[in-house]
């Protein structure tokens, strides 16, 4: 990819400056940020040219097609990944002092559960790492399993629960850590839909009632769409930002909201910023 | 009957189906066939002997039921039946004091003992090795080359120099058949850990890494449970493997007790069923050791909830 093709495609993604309400703090700033894997084949360019600003409150998605750097700009905020040029901060603090300071809780595409531990040990196991004490522990476990309505699985082992409920599992280890930050990739992708649809509505009962920012990876658009206050649409070769869409949706919403046409609008503007990006290819 | 009346048409092609669908079956068909081949093996290689002892005795016209009988009752065979055998290890199990040279559980004892010392200290290098070679780049490069190559010597040429050296300085006795035991056993588990400690999944390692956790923590916490099931495999081969060694340890001692004294007396005196009682002993010890490995291995698992 040509210098020039980048900067014109950074100059489509128009990363506007986010205006509307001055005292929101900004949890994620992403400036000029890119990342190429040196490989065998030579170097490949995951990440090209990202800016982005995500304050405190928003319901950011990640969504584009496999390949496009979603998932890779969500474990570089993670600090999973490092970028090979740009600048990027957490909570005004590199990813690294912020995953040392627990900024964030991670909620993988798979529940990635450990099998040897019951549910409640699998939750509460950033809290054995995090050093404490037993009596928060528990507290901490119930209230979570509670929140993602597990009370009951506690000494459940993951094999004997479904994959939404240890999905859930996940989510529930991943707010027992009580961050401000919650970052989702792909978490509801291997589930059916109905169950998706549930847990989609109970993610964002969730989000209302804890004013958590969250980051979530996904390649659904009505999922996109449903959940976020702001869509960032990315496009591979090399992965950047085409669009970034905010959305007026309420901050209440049922899954009636989907027949909208204002739902339908915004869903329509990310299918095609999704075919754009797309289109060069075939 | 019930049988029948769950699954006809199965029973009605095969009438044996019953009988082998558990271990048992097929397990007493093996056992069977092994001693059917042995007793027709005897009577082939001790059956020269036997034409020997008839000529020099100047007999002739011996029926062929005669030379069965005798070829299966000779004191020396080349190879012994396996009721000579089993009569032989019944003799100096149950009708031998326990102290007795003479008694095959006093032998298998003292040979018990040093594999299980071998075991022991075999095992836990194995383990602390394999931390080693996980957790530094160095070591791993170090190490890895010397701990298979350790292997390729022949046992037999290392065993008398580990025993006579660790005489010259003041150590004997149970200790140096030990040691011999730990050099077999500690490969396997280095091996089986080294792998164990490294199969994590890598989202797995990545939950430890956005939890910021130590690599003590990760360690106790995601690479030591995930390597369990590795370290009783490799603990099954190593416990075998201590056996093996512990009898070689005890072949340059100059057969004084042990299972190995047994071998080599044995061997000297040319009595066959004296080395095959032996061999069957080391067998069922060796067989008995791994099951209870074994089990240890199934409560475990139980116990961390990954056996379903």
């Amino acid at each position: 990819m040509t210098k020039a093709a980048s900067v014109k495609d950074a100059a489509m993604a128009d990363p506007a400056p986010h205006s509307r309400s001055g005292q929101k703090n900004t949890v994620i700033d992403i400036q000029n940020l890119s990342l190429t894997f040196e490989t065998n084949d030579g170097p490949v360019h995951a990440l090209s040219d990202i800016d982005l600003k995500i304050e405190q409150g928003d319901f950011v998605s990640f969504i584009g097609p496999s390949g496009c750097g979603k998932t890779t700009l969500l474990r570089v905020i993670a600090d999973l990944e490092r970028q090979t040029a740009g600048t990027i901060t957490v909570n005004g603090v590199t990813p690294e002092q912020a995953r040392l300071n627990r900024a964030y809780g991670y909620v993988f595409q798979a529940a990635a559960l450990y099998p040897w531990r019951t549910i409640a040990r699998n939750i509460a196991l950033p809290l054995e790492i995090m050093g404490l004490p037993k009596s928060e522990q528990d507290q901490r476990i119930a209230k979570n399993m509670d929140l993602v309505n597990l009370t009951g699985f506690e000494q459940k082992y993951p094999w004997q629960l479904s994959g939404g409920m240890q999905q859930r599992a996940s989510i529930a280890r991943a707010l027992a850590v009580e961050p401000d930050l919650l970052l989702m990739d792909e978490p509801f992708g291997a589930l059916d839909e109905i169950v998706r649809d549930h847990l989609n509505e109970q993610l964002l009962q969730l989000w209302a009632k804890t004013n958590k920012t969250v980051v979530f990876v996904t390649h659904s658009i009505p999922e996109a769409v449903f959940l976020s206050t702001k869509i960032v649409v990315l496009c591979p070769r090399p992965g950047r930002i085409y669009d970034v869409i905010e959305s007026d949706l309420p901050r209440e919403r049922t899954l009636d909201l989907r027949e909208t046409p204002e739902f339908l609008k915004i869903a329509h503007r990310v299918r095609e910023g999704l075919k754009a990006g797309h289109s060069y290819e075939d | 009957m019930t049988d029948t009346a769950l699954s006809p048409q199965r029973a009605g092609t095969n009438p044996f189906a019953g009988l082998m669908a558990g271990t048992a079956g097929p397990v007493a068909v093996v056992v069977l066939a092994i001693i059917a081949i042995w007793y027709m093996a005897a009577v082939a290689l001790n059956t020269p002997f036997q034409r020997d002892v008839y000529q020099r005795g100047n007999q002739a016209d011996v029926p062929f039921t005669q030379l069965i009988a005798d070829t299966l009752a000779q004191d020396r065979p080349v190879l012994p039946a396996p009721h000579q055998v089993l009569t032989e290890i019944y003799e100096t199990t149950f009708e031998k004091k326990i102290t007795s040279k003479r008694s095959l559980i006093y032998h298998s004892g003292i040979t018990l003992s040093s594999t299980l010392l071998g075991f022991l200290i075999g095992t836990s290098l194995g383990i602390l090795l394999a931390i080693g070679i996980v957790h530094s780049r160095v070591l791993d490069k170090s190490l890895m080359p010397w701990v298979i190559s350790s292997q390729t010597i022949p046992i037999l040429a290392i065993a008398p120099m580990i025993i006579v050296v660790l005489n010259a300085v003041g150590i004997s006795g149970l200790l140096p058949k030990a040691m011999i035991s730990t050099y077999l056993s500690f490969f396997p588990v280095t091996v089986g850990m080294v792998k164990g400690l490294r199969s994590p999944k890598v989202i797995h390692m990545d939950l430890m890494h956005t939890y910021s956790a130590t690599r003590i923590q990760a360690f106790w916490k995601l690479r030591l449970p995930y390597a369990v099931p590795y370290l009783f495999t490799s603990m099954k081969i190593g416990m075998a493997a201590s056996l093996v060694g512990a009898i070689v340890g005890e072949l340059p001692t100059g057969a004084v007790a042990g299972l190995g004294a047994r071998l080599l007396a044995g061997s000297y005196y040319g009595q066959t069923v004296q080395i095959w009682s032996a061999l069957l002993m080391a067998a069922f010890l060796a067989g008995s050791l791994v099951a209870l490995i074994g089990v240890f291995e199934k409560v475990t698992l139980k116990r961390m909830g990954m056996a379903r």
